[in-house]
């Protein structure tokens, strides 16, 4: 078995203050990774029954991932200062580093989505069915299997992840001339057509994040970088 | 990471506030996707992106090779079969554990191992294609050509510093055509001249041990070497010294091939091109040291270096 796709959880440093350190960012990053999973199922939520409280109380919770990002981030800057990590550990803790600025966007888009729920509320009649609850469901559980993904170092899963985008933005791309009919055919629902329009829009950014994580999880994983398509010939190892 | 500009400027514009709220419309469907995974995508716009490093381990020129070297003490093998190339003016680094045979393995390259009652050593080691242990080969002669600095500086304790410089020409009985200019050459190479230039009759032991070993570069430098070979120069130097000499090989490596032996991780991590681990005796992976820190291939050696051995 290579290195690299090698389970990385399961071995052990011969530091075992070492082995700790990495131990708590990840499951520091685990924490706010379930957190920021709450926060977006709680939005699509009060989406879902128009309940502009739970939306307000949503929006409050956001300072909790600030916090965890700022807290991630110093654990790790620890990590590079006092064990300059290499191979696995390395890949991990820029990795993490990269992730926890995708999942604190992840937690801002949801702040986003609450307030366009909390408007949405002044019109009782916005309809909650249609294509806007089904990007959701698609964009969560991308959220949730590139996570997945991360905790079990499972490359396969992320890259899936990675392929799962292009449903969410055919979802988008179906979203937007709908919504634009329905505003030209009815002015009424103008206000309310705008708002739908930018969490569909929100929803689509947070599934690209989604995808992010799933590139940094192979990176983490196999050591190569999958970003902007780019041939993996051009990080062979050999190469 | 690959916010594009346009997506994280309208992400960042996406005001929180509900009265200057604006839904993104007219952005067509490619400019609100912040990831292309198109096949369309120009290919010169990811071509263009900078490779790791330089030079592959498929395009090095060797300035030596060691070709299926085995090297013992009386009857323990020590080397067990090992063949390297080494890339000419560029940093080989060895690392590995206490025991695998990285300094027995230096030692072969310029046949000091030979030197040890009962050693020996079967293979070939190539130097320019010749085969440093062939039988018309003079071992002095391939001393000569490389050169050697050990682990403690160890200038000759009796001797000046310029005497020390010169040491290694008087030995291999060199005649020196302008002391004066070689002594001053080879401190200048190793950035001592400045430090040293109004003691040079004073003993070599009078200096700092960063400077006796910047000093024991010199003499190594003095009978200009093809090849380097370094045997973890800096375990007993402090940071400062460290640095200094590391800076130093970052200088020499213009003009010579240079092989350095360091348990120092990062000190390998920051000096060399290549780097190979040894465990046991055996070359377990060669590679950029690039590719060694960020992702090696072998368990062994991903082990080894984020310290998760035995």
């Amino acid at each position: 078995m290579s290195a690299l796709e090698s389970d990385m959880v399961d071995r052990r440093h011969t530091d075992r203050e070492y082995e700790n350190e990495l131990a708590q960012v990840r499951e520091r990053v685990l924490l706010m990774g379930a957190r920021v999973e709450d926060m977006m199922t709680a939005s699509r939520k009060a989406f879902a029954e128009r309940d502009a409280d739970l939306a307000t109380a949503t929006i409050r919770n956001d300072h909790q991932i600030d916090t965890l990002e700022v807290e991630i981030d110093e654990l790790c800057l620890q990590v590079l200062a006092r064990r300059q990590p290499v191979a696995s550990d390395l890949r991990f803790i820029t990795a993490t580093l990269k992730l926890v600025t995708d999942l604190e966007r992840i937690g801002d888009l949801c702040v986003n989505m609450c307030e366009r729920v909390v408007e949405l509320c002044e019109d009782r009649t916005y309809p909650t069915q249609g294509p806007l609850p089904r990007i959701g469901e698609a964009a969560q559980a991308m959220l949730h299997d590139s996570l997945d993904a991360f905790v079990a170092g499972d490359a396969n899963k992320a890259e899936q992840v990675i392929e799962r985008d292009n449903v969410v933005d055919a979802y988008y791309a179906q979203l937007f001339p709908e919504l634009v009919a329905h505003m030209m055919s009815d002015p009424t629902v103008v206000f309310r057509s705008t708002r739908m329009l930018s969490i569909g829009k929100y929803i689509e950014r947070i599934a690209d994040h989604a995808t992010n994580i799933g590139e940094l999880v192979v990176f983490m994983v196999r050591g190569l970088d999958v970003r902007h398509a780019g041939p993996a010939s051009n990080n062979s190892p050999t190469a | 990471m690959n916010f594009d500009v346009s997506s994280r400027l309208s992400h960042e514009s996406a005001p929180k506030r509900a009265n200057d709220a604006e839904p993104p419309i007219g952005e067509s469907k490619k400019a609100s996707a912040p990831r292309s995974m198109s096949k369309t995508e120009p290919a010169a716009e990811t071509h263009s992106r900078p490779r790791w490093d330089e030079v592959s381990v498929s395009q090095i020129t060797p300035k030596m090779k060691a070709e299926d070297l085995h090297a013992s003490f009386g009857s323990a093998e020590v080397i067990k079969g090992i063949s390297l190339p080494v890339a000419e003016k560029l940093v080989t680094a060895i690392i590995g554990p206490s025991g695998c045979g990285k300094s027995t393995f230096i030692r072969c390259l310029n046949r000091m191992h030979e030197v040890v009652p009962g050693a020996t050593t079967k293979g070939k080691v190539l130097l320019d294609e010749q085969d440093i242990y062939d039988r018309n080969v003079d071992p002095v002669r391939v001393r000569g050509r490389v050169g050697m600095v050990f682990q403690k500086p160890n200038p000759f304790p009796t001797m000046s510093i310029r005497d020390n410089v010169l040491a290694g020409l008087r030995l291999n009985g060199i005649k020196l055509r302008d002391p004066d200019g070689q002594v001053e050459r080879a401190l200048r190479q190793v950035a001592l001249w400045d430090e040293v230039k109004d003691r040079l009759a004073k003993a070599g032991t009078s200096l700092s041990g960063g400077q006796q070993q910047r000093l024991c570069i010199a003499r190594a430098l003095a009978l200009e070497p093809e090849v380097l070979l370094m045997d973890e120069p800096c375990s007993a130097l402090d940071p400062i010294a460290t640095a200094r000499v590391e800076e130093l090989i970052h200088e020499l490596r213009e003009s010579y091939t240079i092989v350095i032996v360091t348990h120092n991780m990062q000190q390998a991590a920051r000096v060399a091109n290549f780097t190979a681990f040894f465990y046991l005796g055996q070359l377990v992976e060669y590679n950029r040291t690039q590719v060694i820190f960020t992702r090696p291939k072998e368990q062994r050696t991903e082990d080894y270096i984020t310290g998760r051995f035995g």
